[in-house]
């Protein structure tokens, strides 16, 4: 039999992550959805891999500086996003408490 | 580190990425999530860096990208205002795009760099194809959210930019971007030309696309360009065959595409429509000829004070204006000195009040309201014709009875805050137009309706001292 070609190893891979990235966002509260934006943004940042190898192209040879300069910007430009999305994030999500203690002037009803 | 390790570590960023949004779903989690997020990311970048074989220069170089671009992240994430976070979440996205326009450029100028060349040097073609998917939606989010951005900092117009036609060149400009991503795979990758008309015909889509989207359609255009973003993250992952990014641009595009969902399902209106544009602009004339006639009974913030501080249970209703009037402190000023007095106070959010999924959660959060006093439109509609008083400030079309019982109203359908069941409803506006979809609120002339005109933060702050 032939071997399977990788990249359908891959396309499995995506489509998996599809399905539990599904499951999993509709299990996220209502009330976190801007944090979610925030980090799912920070999250997708992880392209700066692809910026890194980009910026190491310069030891591969001819042609590559144009590349180790694309490379350079998209590293600063995909720091701004990691940087700056989960520190924002962690902002947000620090501000949302709980009641502290359920007062007892608090009774529906009580007042009036 | 050999290529089969370091995909390991790039897997095991990938499950961390899963558990930050995981942990996103109570706010006690959230917190250690998105720890597990920052912990991905660094397995990552550590990963990639020992892949690297850059030397001393290349690597200070790096460094030195890192240091400035984490520098300007951070100052921003610091001094951003809570209100100013649709706008950077679309500053963001733009990011994410550019980056993968640049980083699938670096790809097709150098291959090798990437270890995903042929024997020749070249790129295959399914990679090319990736690529060309993944430079497309790259540049359609990019310069779509500069759109947005601008919208919504009010650098622009939230009003709907149409023209005959419009559709059509979009359609165009779409077959144009399929047609030169043939051209780059069918000349092995060396039409670099063709490359860049790609990119620069998916910018410009990207800007006709999001023009025509009004202002209060901005939640779900904030979403779905966050989901565009992940879908290119996840066409590069494929071009490079790194895990790490084929997992988390699943993640990310599942998310903006479930968070559109529930954004048109708040608004009753298809995805399509929304895309279309055209709806959301500037009040409608007809809109104030039905007006004048009818009484609308104006209060002053005595008169509310008098009757909240005399209720049992107060349902705050906040929108989009109070985040324009920066009243959510006041708002909560107003909410203490409620419970003080003995009334039960709580706080009901419609999924797409504000401008983006969740903004007004998070206002209310920054100004240190309890989570659990606030609630969902499902969670608490029932609760209203228990309430004495529905405090609406600045929402208008979420509260409109005429979702529900008029089906010529354009905003027929739509899930709707029913305020009006309370014993009394309280509107602070600045002035008695209608909301975005403009549309009239015929609760406005209801007996046991009371108009509070002015600013709602200087209104909320008379209350409180109006109750002293």
């Amino acid at each position: 039999m032939e071997a399977i070609d990788p990249n359908i190893y891959r396309l499995a891979i995506f489509v998996l992550a599809v399905f539990v990235g599904y499951y999993v966002v509709w299990s996220v509260t209502p009330a976190l959805h801007t944090p979610l934006m925030s980090v799912t943004n920070a999250i997708s940042s992880v392209i700066v891999v692809g910026a890194l190898l980009a910026a190491g192209a310069a030891a591969v040879g001819i042609g590559s500086q144009f590349a180790q300069g694309l490379g350079l910007l998209a590293v600063l430009l995909a720091s701004i996003n990691i940087f700056g999305g989960f520190l924002v994030t962690q902002r947000m999500l620090a501000m949302y408490k709980k009641k502290e203690k359920p007062a007892p002037a608090e009774k529906p009803g009580s007042a009036s | 580190m050999t290529p089969n390790l370091a995909a390991l570590f790039y897997l095991g960023s990938g499950i961390l990425f899963i558990l930050a949004l995981r942990g996103l779903s109570s706010p006690e989690t959230s917190r250690r999530g998105n720890y597990f997020g920052m912990a991905g990311m660094a397995i990552a970048v550590t990963t990639t860096l020992l892949l690297l074989n850059v030397g001393f220069g290349g690597f200070i170089m790096i460094a030195g990208a890192v240091a400035i671009g984490g520098t300007i992240g951070a100052v921003i994430a610091r001094r951003i205002a809570m209100t100013a976070m649709p706008q950077l979440v679309a500053g963001f996205h733009s990011l994410v795009g550019l980056c993968a326009v640049l980083v699938a450029a670096a790809a097709l100028y150098a291959p090798t760099a990437f270890g995903i060349a042929d024997e020749m040097g070249g790129l295959k073609a399914l990679s090319l194809i990736e690529l060309g998917i993944g430079t497309a939606i790259g540049a359609i989010t990019f310069s779509g959210s500069i759109i947005a951005f601008m919208k919504l900092q009010g650098i622009m117009s939230g009003t709907p930019l149409v023209f005959p036609g419009q559709h059509w060149l979009n359609l165009g400009l779409g077959i144009g971007t399929a047609v030169f991503i043939a051209f780059l795979v069918a000349s092995g990758g060396d039409a670099k030309a063709a490359f860049w008309i790609v990119a620069v015909l998916a910018l410009v889509l990207g800007v006709l696309l999001i023009v025509p989207i009004g202002g209060a359609d901005m939640p779900v255009v904030v979403s779905m360009l966050n989901s565009y973003s992940g879908w290119a993250a996840a066409a590069l992952g494929f071009t490079l065959e790194n895990v790490a990014l084929l997992v988390t641009g699943a993640l990310v595009g599942s998310s903006g595409a479930i968070l559109s969902y529930i954004m048109c399902k708040g608004m009753n209106r298809s995805f399509i429509s929304v895309i279309l544009g055209g709806f959301g602009g500037d009040s409608v004339a007809s809109a104030a000829e039905d007006t004048s006639g009818r009484i609308v009974k104006q209060g002053s913030a005595d008169d509310a004070a008098f009757i909240l501080k005399n209720a049992g249970k107060v349902i705050i209703v906040p929108g989009y204006g109070m985040a324009v009037a920066q009243a959510q402190h006041a708002l909560k000023e107003m909410g203490d000195a409620l419970k003080a007095e003995g009334v039960d106070v709580s706080y009901a959010i419609h999924p797409v009040a504000g401008r983006m999924p969740g903004h007004m959660n998070v206002l209310l959060a920054e100004a240190q309201v309890p989570y659990d006093e606030v609630f969902e439109l499902e969670d608490i509609n029932s609760a209203f014709s228990q309430a004495d008083v529905a405090f609406v400030i600045g929402a208008n079309d979420v509260t409109n009875p005429s979702a529900e019982d008029d089906p010529s109203s354009p905003i027929y359908g739509m899930p709707v805050l029913q305020v009006w069941k309370a014993g009394t409803v309280m509107f602070v506006k600045r002035s008695m137009g209608s909301g975005y979809a403009g549309v009239d609120n015929p609760v406005f002339f209801r007996d046991n309706t009371m108009m509070l005109l002015g600013d709602a933060k200087k209104m909320a702050e008379n209350i409180v001292k109006a109750m002293h």
